[in-house]
């Protein structure tokens, strides 16, 4: 479960968030919706903990994040461009979170076959991330973030920049796979089907 | 695309026409044969009586020599890292004021001739700390922090900071994220800086020469003595035999480590410090960077203004009028001729570079399989240390038929063998960055191949030889190594002139090194300068097309 209260960030001279409230309830899946410069991305960041908000709280799982750093805050985060560490291959890029977590290696390389399967991609562990496809980067980065099983999800724009046909089939995919994992998930988006496709709730920001 | 399809073309449309081709060829090839490849060789044969090795490495001095190189430069490296990764990630993540000044005055350094850093150091450090590896070491950081800025920064400028960000909403704690993601993708650039930085150090002669004193030798520094004060040829040949044997397997294994950078690198935006911590960290981050690098030549201008402790102009007064210092004493160094001198070698060195370096690489350019044995052979220079060069020289132009001894033009011709590698790796990626269609362009508008060669090529090769040439006078007025050798009496340069004035006791003649190094230091960073707003100029234009 994720709340956000009174959210403020400003950059400079520009409010680009100004007083925004927002709540996810358990497993529910919500887009975000809302012109381009809107700080859709900025809240994304605020909740993950990469931005310091001017005002405001975060919580996630009913404890108060907002002073927490980005990796004590089990708030996981799907990049727009995937942001894969190059220098590892599938398989470590996947591994990583479980890693930070100390978990045992049979542990770890089951859990990373398990959401390899998940997202469609069996058996790429060893394949080097710059090899991939534009959508198949995009379901090891999902992959990547389920991983630990992070109480919240952000994702940015998940399935920008791919071709219709394979968005579509994308978005369908990412639907099932947050509901088989019951992901709590904030999921920025500036396209409408995709949200409703993939989404239970759409909320929309505007331009303070 | 374009460049594949290129390649397999038949040459109909090619330039330099056919027949010009050997004349290119030929001068740039005589130059290496004659003023690199014969010294070479002659060194070579030197060491061919095997007497002499046994005879050098026999002895126990000649061991701590090669071990003192060794271990220096290994620490030198080391510490050079470590000091050089600060200021890399203030400059290439940090975005404050004056960020360009800064980064001026941390690459200014590296730039500087090898005699001003060492006079800068000596006025800087305690008496009781000149003669100490400590000396060496910390003007060795000095020198090199700027080789950690450019190429570690210049990637960590292009990473994504979400990379970061990733590895931190994974879990990863700053330290983790340092050390999982950015330390791993800046590793190839790490590598190259301490390559580069070793092969430096390694080769030091004129810091080690002055900061070093009797007690620490390296190689280079052991040729030059030697060969200039103890006579013994076949020694210093060994030796230098010996520091090209290591030059060539280390450029080797530098060829060798791949610089695999598969990382998405592009332009990323500097941080703004907002918060009042970061205010501070970047603050005290910046000064301190600007202090420590500042603080030597800040002490070469004071020392210059204070021998023996008070405040007078006399070192300044009586760089032209060396008797009214010392009567009756014969110095041997006329400081305001060294000025002179170098400034004439320096046009000389630079006339020779720029004409053998645009033929080279014209050569190069147009000959496709020849030209890269050429391209390798130009830049064989500069994995040859210029004490080499200079002692190679020195021993095979001293009988006939080619006695040259006493010709002044030596020396020039030294600094422009240092030279042309550059003047090269300045011209060679414009004409080889120059699509082959411009050819095509201008044949169909009726240019002769002569003709086209000429308004192409050599048109476009006119802006990299200005950049080139400073790179060559830049060089040859603060060469050091190769002009030990080459020197005569009467026409001393200004580095030698500062060696000779470092070397001797007094206030006056130290503070008079001091205000020639200042001399030295303004005219190479105005030379850059000069070189720098070329280039700048060129960069507007492009970028404007």
């Amino acid at each position: 479960m994720l709340e956000v209260r009174g959210v403020v960030v400003v950059f400079g001279d520009r409010t680009v968030l100004d007083h925004v409230d927002l709540d996810v309830s358990d497993g529910e899946v919500v887009a975000l919706q809302g012109p381009s410069g809107a700080g859709k991305s900025t809240l994304l960041r605020v909740i993950a903990g990469l931005l310091v908000p001017q005002a405001g709280t975060v919580c996630a799982d009913g404890v108060d994040v907002t002073s927490l750093p980005p990796h004590r805050r089990g708030v996981g985060m799907v990049f727009q461009d995937e942001q894969l560490f190059p220098h590892r291959d599938v398989g470590q890029n996947v591994e990583f979170g479980l890693r930070m977590q100390h978990r045992p290696k049979p542990e770890r390389a089951a859990r990373v076959a398990e959401l390899l399967e998940l997202v469609g991609l069996p058996g790429v562990e060893r394949r080097s991330v710059t090899s991939l496809s534009g959508g198949e980067a995009k379901r090891v980065a999902l992959a990547r973030s389920l991983a630990p099983a992070p109480p919240v999800l952000l994702l940015d724009e998940p399935l920008t920049g791919l071709d219709r046909e394979l968005h579509d089939r994308l978005a369908d995919d990412l639907a099932r796979v947050l509901r088989a994992t019951r992901t709590t998930a904030l999921m920025v988006t500036h396209d409408a089907d995709e949200a409703a496709r993939v989404a239970d709730r759409i909320v929309s920001l505007t331009t303070p | 695309m374009g460049r594949r399809v290129d390649r397999h073309r038949p040459a109909l449309i090619d330039a330099p026409p056919r027949w010009l081709r050997p004349a290119l060829l030929v001068v740039s090839v005589a130059f290496l044969a004659l003023f690199y490849a014969w010294p070479v060789g002659t060194l070579l044969a030197q060491v061919a009586d095997r007497s002499a090795i046994s005879k050098v490495f026999g002895r126990e001095a000649l061991r701590q020599v090669v071990w003192f190189t060794c271990w220096q430069a290994v620490v030198s490296t080391a510490a050079t890292l470590v000091v050089g990764l600060g200021p890399a990630y203030l400059l290439a993540r940090w975005g404050f004021p004056g960020r360009r000044l800064l980064v001026a005055v941390v690459t200014v350094p590296f730039l500087l001739p090898t005699v001003v850093v060492g006079a800068a150091f000596s006025a800087l450090l305690p008496d009781a700390w000149l003669g100490t590896a400590s000396a060496v070491i910390i003007a060795h950081v000095f020198f090199n922090v700027a080789v950690v800025v450019r190429l570690v920064g210049t990637v960590w400028s292009q990473l994504p900071p979400d990379l970061v960000h990733a590895a931190r909403t994974l879990g990863a704690t700053p330290w983790q994220a340092t050390r999982e993601v950015t330390l791993p993708l800046l590793r190839p650039s790490i590598t190259a800086a301490a390559m580069i930085t070793f092969l430096f150090t390694f080769t030091s002669f004129g810091v080690v020469q002055i900061l070093g004193g009797p007690a620490h030798a390296t190689i280079e520094v052991e040729i030059a003595r030697r060969a200039t004060q103890l006579g013994d040829v076949g020694g210093a040949a060994v030796l230098s035999v010996l520091q090209l044997l290591i030059l060539a397997l280390l450029l080797v294994v530098a060829g060798r480590t791949r610089r695999s950078t598969e990382v998405p690198l592009r332009r990323v935006e500097r941080l703004r410090p907002r918060t009042v911590r970061t205010r501070l960290g970047v603050t005290a981050a910046v000064v301190a960077t600007a202090a420590l690098m500042a603080a030597p030549l800040v002490a070469l201008v004071t020392s210059s203004l204070r021998p023996g402790g008070q405040w007078s102009l006399t070192a300044w007064r009586t760089l032209g009028n060396d008797r009214g210092v010392r009567p009756g004493a014969a110095l041997g160094v006329d400081p305001l001729a060294s000025i002179a001198t170098s400034l004439r070698f320096a046009v000389v060195a630079t006339v020779i570079s720029v004409v053998v370096g645009a033929l080279a690489s014209l050569a190069i350019a147009g000959a496709r399989r020849r030209g890269r044995l050429l391209d390798v052979g130009v830049m064989l220079p500069l994995g040859t240390s210029a004490v080499t060069i200079g002692f190679g020289m020195l021993i095979t132009f001293d009988h006939a038929p080619v006695d040259w001894r006493g010709a002044w033009w030596l020396v020039p011709l030294g600094h422009s063998l240092v030279a042309v590698p550059f003047v090269v790796r300045a011209v060679l990626p414009v004409l080889r960055a120059r699509p082959e269609a411009w050819l095509d362009a201008a044949a169909t508008l009726g240019a002769s191949p002569l003709r086209r060669w000429w308004e192409i090529d050599v048109r476009l090769i006119r802006r990299p030889l200005v950049t080139g040439a400073g790179f060559a006078a830049a060089i040859s007025l603060g060469e050091f190594g190769a002009t030990t050798f080459l020197t005569r009496t009467g026409n001393e340069t200004l580095p030698i002139a500062i060696g000779r004035l470092l070397g001797r006791a007094g206030d006056i003649p130290r503070a008079q090194a001091s205000a020639l190094s200042v001399v030295l230091a303004a005219v190479t960073v105005a030379v850059l300068i000069a070189v720098d707003a070329v280039g700048d100029s060129g960069r507007d234009r492009s970028g404007s097309r």
